[in-house]
């Protein structure tokens, strides 16, 4: 993404050759980062793939068809590869030993709380919202089921109840918006056997995710995940193994998503004013040209 | 043809216990046998147990859609290449009415009907589509979110469809007979032509900006910064074709209503579009190569994806465009005609390819449309033909304007005679 590139879309939809600098909104990003949010930090050298999270995370978000805890002992789903789904807002995945030895690594996922979350830029109801404590929620009672969000989604984390005739609704996690409000943990944090999952402010987080790479640089890759992806996210992530190789998109941009459909809505007054003006010298022309032509 | 259906069913009911009442019948139901008739049927009622289920039981009873794959063959299919195709309407009427090009006058009304058509199945689609239909005018009326490229959408549609109501709004006046109401709306038509422009450039545009969100699902090949303005101007490519498509089935389809047609000026106004349609195609071929450069893509040529994508570029873009300039050059019309289908197949590809075709290329799960979905695409395109049907054998689209003395008739209905003699 540079200027350069958006300047000639701007130029080329409105036909105007200089027209005035796209990049305005651009110089100021770190100031729209609330020092409130909170977030969490996700350390996959911890994690030991026991699941407890997705039953929690069922659990407290009353989904339905609950499955008693025992239930996700069963490694065997470890097998496949698995997104959040409508009855799954968290799931963990395994990825076997690199071939450069060490163990096998598990990786959490769910919504990752952008700070200008494409989902919510998407959605032509507004049914989604950044709070301001961080999480991104997302209210059903407007949602019309286009299902845009699921399409904006850089990290592709909505899911939605297609099963669903008469009410069916994107599911996500809200980073456990209700039990935030009430001074609570979210409810993966608080189950963690080994606590792998830390909740806090999300300044504080970055600084014990750079704390831990530099104290252990053995243990861990130099990259915090989520510290500039999608122009940055609630939640945080630290790994032993380059993101890549744990199912993280590697192709994701540093700056927010929504610049880019921002970029194109803010050509939309050019068209709006300069199309009739030429629409309407064009039929002045015409008009003209029959007058004479008589 | 189904006038004469009509008619004849009409007759046949209450006569027929007798005999010649039942040939009369037999004769009705052989004329009404039609291929076309045939198929609609067949695709109708295939198509009716799958809305009932899909409104019943959920998208997930009847489509292949997943959470990784939300949007499939109704978004892909019946309203990107619906919108595109329908652009026939803005393009026709802004030249005759804006831009004075008074010889396509004859193309203006079957192109506003098309186009209205057109947008009016797209919703009709979208109904299918939307997980909560009912909640249409919600972006409109309730809870606006005008951070989004497809609030926009929504909202250019919207008036567009009213535009091109309006704008058909003669054709409707005339057949009803209503004088008055008919010199109001034509009075209407220039305000409505230079609205459509403007609203079709927003919108069309704006369905290429859809995916401006999502580049790292499109293919790199067909994902571009400048995608709102390939999707515009493939559009007026595809929307000149259209017309042209359109003329031509009509003439063959509609012989009674065309009777009127000087052939040759027919012909003469099918090569003026196609040479329009050439400098379309050329721009947007170069349009495409820049966005290619741009994007410092050409490696991808050499990978099957890049091979898809020139069968894309050169049989669906080039190719057309040089059937148009050598039509025109050698006065072929028919070559035109024939320029004018691969257009419209090759802005339908290209529409595939960046909704569903390279949509996640990389991805192992990939979605491939179920076969319900593909008989509700199928049902809607039908159910747009025969309302196009309807409407252009009663009203006056594909034939002149009726005069003042025919408007103080009544309006022809279910008697044909008009029409038929
Ligand atoms: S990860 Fe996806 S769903 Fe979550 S806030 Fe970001 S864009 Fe929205
Ligand atoms: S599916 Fe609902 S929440 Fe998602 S973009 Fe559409 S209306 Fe908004």
């Amino acid at each position: 993404m540079s200027v350069n590139r958006r300047d000639f879309m701007r130029m080329a939809a409105v036909g105007l050759a200089g027209a005035a600098p796209a990049a305005e909104a651009r110089a100021d990003a770190d100031s729209r980062i609330s020092d409130a949010w909170m977030g969490m930090l996700t350390d996959l050298t911890l994690c030991v793939g026991c699941r407890k999270c997705e039953w929690a995370c069922r659990d407290a978000n009353q989904l339905p068809e609950p499955k008693p805890i025992d239930a996700y002992d069963d490694k065997t789903i470890l097998e496949q590869r698995r997104r959040p789904d409508a009855l799954n807002l968290t799931v963990v995945n395994q990825y076997d030993a690199s071939a450069g030895g060490g163990s096998s690594a598990y990786v959490k996922s769910q919504c990752m709380h952008c700070f200008e979350p494409a989902c919510a830029s998407a959605c032509l109801v507004g049914a989604y919202r950044k709070t301001a404590q961080g999480p991104v929620v997302y209210d059903t009672s407007a949602c019309i089921g286009c299902r845009y969000c699921l399409v904006a989604c850089p990290f592709e984390m909505p899911a939605y109840t297609y099963n669903s005739a008469m009410q069916p609704v994107v599911k996500k996690c809200m980073l456990c918006f209700e039990r935030i409000i009430e001074g609570k943990t979210p409810a993966c944090a608080s189950i963690c056997p080994v606590e792998a999952i830390t909740f806090g402010k999300r300044s504080e987080l970055l600084q014990l995710a750079r704390k831990k790479i530099e104290s252990d640089p053995q243990r861990y890759v130099d990259h915090v995940y989520g510290e500039h992806e999608a122009g940055g996210t609630c939640w945080l992530y630290i790994a032993g193994r380059p993101f890549e190789e744990l199912g993280f998109p590697s192709n994701v941009d540093t700056t927010p998503y929504a610049e880019r459909t921002a970029q194109f809505l803010s050509t939309v007054p050019f068209i709006q004013t300069i199309w009739p003006a030429v629409l309407m010298g064009a039929y002045a022309f015409s008009q003209r040209r029959e007058t004479l032509a008589h | 043809m189904m006038n004469h259906t009509l008619n004849a069913a009409a007759a046949a009911i209450p006569l027929h216990r007798s005999r010649s009442a039942r040939a009369g019948y037999r004769a009705t139901v052989r004329a009404w046998v039609t291929p076309f008739n045939v198929w609609a049927v067949v695709i109708i009622a295939a198509g009716l147990p799958i809305t009932y289920a899909r409104f019943t039981q959920g998208l997930a009873s009847v489509t292949n859609l997943t959470d990784a794959s939300p949007w499939g063959l109704w978004i892909g299919f019946d309203v990107l290449c619906g919108v595109a195709l329908a652009a026939g309407g803005f393009v026709m009427a802004s030249a005759v009415h804006l831009f004075g090009l008074h010889d396509y006058k004859p193309l203006v009304r079957p192109a506003i009907l098309t186009g209205f058509l057109g947008y009016f199945f797209v919703v009709i689609g979208l109904m299918y589509d939307l997980g909560r239909p009912w909640r249409l005018p919600y972006p409109l009326f309730y809870s606006p979110g005008v951070t989004s490229v497809m609030f926009e959408v929504a909202l250019c549609v919207a008036l567009y469809l009213t535009v091109q109501f309006i704008e058909f709004c003669p054709a409707v006046f005339e057949w009803l007979g209503w004088r008055s109401a008919r010199q109001w709306a034509v009075r209407l038509t220039i305000g409505a032509s230079a609205f459509g422009v403007i609203l079709s450039t927003l919108h069309q545009s704006a369905l290429g900006a859809l995916f401006l969100i999502a580049p790292g699902k499109v293919h790199p090949l067909w994902y571009s910064p400048h995608i709102p303005i390939l999707f515009f101007i493939s559009a007026v490519a595809a929307g000149m074709s259209m017309v042209i498509v359109e003329s031509t089935l009509s003439h063959r389809a509609f012989p009674v209503q065309t009777a009127g047609h000087d052939i040759t000026e027919m012909d003469r106004l099918v090569l003026g579009l196609g040479k329009a349609a050439a400098v379309v195609l050329m721009t947007y071929f170069a349009l495409k190569c820049l966005a290619l450069a741009h994007g410092r893509h050409w490696h991808l040529l050499l990978t099957p994806y890049g091979a898809w994508w020139l069968v894309e570029m050169l049989g669906f873009v080039l190719l057309p465009c040089v059937m148009f300039t050598t039509a025109v050059r050698k006065s072929r019309a028919g070559w035109a005609r024939w320029a004018a289908v691969v257009t419209v197949c090759g802005i339908v590809l290209n529409r595939l390819n960046v909704s569903i075709i390279t949509y996640r290329w990389n991805a192992p799960d990939r979605y491939v449309p179920n076969w319900r979905e593909i008989i509700i695409s199928l049902m809607i395109v039908t159910l747009g033909l025969l309302s196009f049907r309807w409407i252009v054998t009663r009203m006056a689209v594909l034939r002149d304007d009726l005069s003042d003395a025919a408007l103080l008739r009544p309006p022809t209905r279910f008697s044909d005679g008009a029409m038929t003699s």
